[in-house]
């Protein structure tokens, strides 16, 4: 049995989208930004797109840019309202959190070094929750922007985006400096709210891989009336915004991904019976991040006493596909700024486990990752020295 | 099955999945304890010393290891190196010496074998210093 449970790492191609795809990858592959009908079918084919975006989104389509994907739009969005701000004499700031996407944080330390704006990073409480509070308390009033990621990537917690964005609304009232809010919500868009209105944000990062679309494509949506400058230097394309012949393939795998998103229960119901059995049927495990506020996707645990690495190894040696948190598995050898910044406990950041489902995990398949977790888990613990359980 | 030499050899995932001598010693002559969880390895190396035709010679070694594949695995090498060698040959193994016997380790994971090194020192030096007692 093979069983992929590493959906926020990435998804498989959907049949519907690749059907769509194909004849972009074929007849129809012309420029769009040719006149002759090769590239009007190309550039009609990417203007749909960019309708079922906006519709998905409940926004307007020239407020769609696409990009080569979620850490572009995050970098442009940071990034090119950062250079088109205008307030020259002084230095704008930022706020974002402390588990935010590196996309997020490695671009507004860039900015830092280049003493381009002064950043504020919130740290989260345990669940890895912002609270709004602190949110209000780090606004100054030179504060230009808010970066706040949807679903954290990998412990999961949902971020009471709306909350801040009213509050954030209610602050600008009173402000002169107007601040602008972006979220990341790549891991949010196939389980969650996605109306700009409702969450009341300026900026949204979306992603295709990670919603069944080609690796290499995603958009921000950018509300009209945000100050943006290009990052990327050339031709005209995406309002200026964007430059590059577009990524029609892709573009046209984004539109049909979203189009086809539709809110089911069965994958939280699926997601909570996994989590339920593993802290009861395996002893001294914790579930990282919170139970309420949590991607319907998303099961992260903290096995005590072994380290993350070697259960992955373990665990693909018997088809099971997860990802860890530890540094072991990274070439940095860093742990998981996440649950470093959530938990301060390098022991937990190395032992822990996220496995994200997607809407085609079976029951049967979860009873076999089970079932082969506790095997791993026992194994592993028999050969820690920090065990020292039954024998 | 995918194939996972790409990432360790043949021989480190055969001692992560099946490691050698994997335990504890009731009564240990020396064991050494190097790394530290928080770095996300730990690894404890126990031996046995007996004299045999005036030689002292590592009987028994077993391991404990908290850590990565490479750490299981480098720990259980490890033990198998040292059995059955002499003292003075025990000592001279360095970590290229198990990095060689596991055919090779990725760069990133080459302190694992420092760690196994480490660790037949340490276990060697607590032996000496139990002796003089």
């Amino acid at each position: 049995m093979r069983v992929y449970l590493d959906y926020a790492a990435t998804s498989p191609i959907k049949p519907e989208i690749r059907k769509v795809i194909e004849p972009y990858l074929t007849a129809d592959f012309g420029n769009p930004s040719s006149i002759h009908s090769w590239g009007r079918k190309a550039r009609a084919a990417v203007d749909e797109a960019r309708n079922q975006i906006a519709k998905f989104l409940n926004a307007d389509a020239n407020e769609i840019i696409f990009t080569s994907g979620g850490t572009e739009a995050d970098n442009l969005a940071i990034r090119g309202v950062v250079i088109a701000f205008k307030g020259a004499t002084h230095k704008p700031h930022l706020i974002t959190s402390q588990i935010e996407h590196h996309a997020v944080i490695k671009t507004c330390e860039h900015l830092e070094k280049n003493g381009l704006a002064e950043v504020t990073y919130l740290k989260p409480n345990r669940e890895g929750i912002i609270g709004i509070s602190q949110v209000k308390k780090a606004i100054k009033s030179n504060t230009l922007l808010i970066s706040i990621m949807y679903v954290n990537n990998e412990i999961g917690t949902v971020q009471p985006i709306r909350e801040i964005g009213k509050l954030i609304e209610k602050e600008n009232r009173t402000r002169k400096q107007r601040i602008y809010f972006h979220t990341d919500a790549v891991q949010a868009a196939e389980y969650q709210n996605m109306n700009v209105d409702f969450l009341h944000v300026d900026l949204l990062t979306i992603s295709g891989h990670k919603i069944g679309a080609p690796k290499g494509i995603g958009a921000l949506y950018i509300r009209k009336n945000t100050p943006m400058k290009e990052i990327i230097f050339g031709g005209e394309q995406e309002m200026n915004l964007r430059a590059g012949t577009e990524n029609v393939v892709g573009i046209v795998a984004l539109g049909k991904a979203v189009s086809l998103i539709k809110i089911n229960n069965k994958t939280i119901k699926l997601r909570d019976y996994f989590i339920e059995k593993v802290l009861k049927e395996i002893p001294e495990v914790e579930l990282n991040g919170s139970k309420e506020n949590r991607s319907p996707n998303n099961a992260n645990f903290y096995f005590k006493y072994i380290e993350g690495e070697s259960i992955l190894l373990n665990l693909d040696l018997v088809g099971i596909a997860a990802s860890s948190g530890s540094a072991c598995t990274s070439q940095s050898l860093q742990p998981s700024h996440v649950l470093m910044s959530c938990f301060d406990h390098p022991e937990r950041a190395h032992g822990s486990i996220r496995f994200t489902l997607g809407e085609i995990t079976t029951k049967e398949e979860i009873e076999y990752v089970i079932k082969n977790l506790k095997v791993i888990v026992n194994k592993l613990r028999e050969m820690s020295p920090l065990y020292k359980g039954k024998k | 099955m995918s194939d996972i030499s790409n990432l360790y050899s043949k021989k480190v995932m055969d001692h992560f999945q099946h490691p050698q001598n994997m335990g504890k010693i009731k009564n240990p002559s020396g064991s050494g304890r190097v790394g530290n969880p928080v770095c996300g390895d730990l690894m404890e190396l126990q031996i046995k010393i007996e004299k045999k035709k005036g030689k002292e010679v590592i009987t028994d070694a077993k391991f404990q290891t908290f850590g990565c594949g490479a750490a299981i695995a480098t720990s259980s090498i490890m033990t198998e190196l040292i059995i059955g060698k002499t003292l003075g040959e025990a000592q001279k193994i360095t970590n290229k010496a198990v990095i060689e016997a596991l055919d090779g380790l990725p760069p990133v994971k080459r302190h694992c074998s420092v760690l196994a090194e480490e660790a037949l020192q340490k276990a060697i030096k607590s032996y000496q210093e139990n002796k003089k007692m």
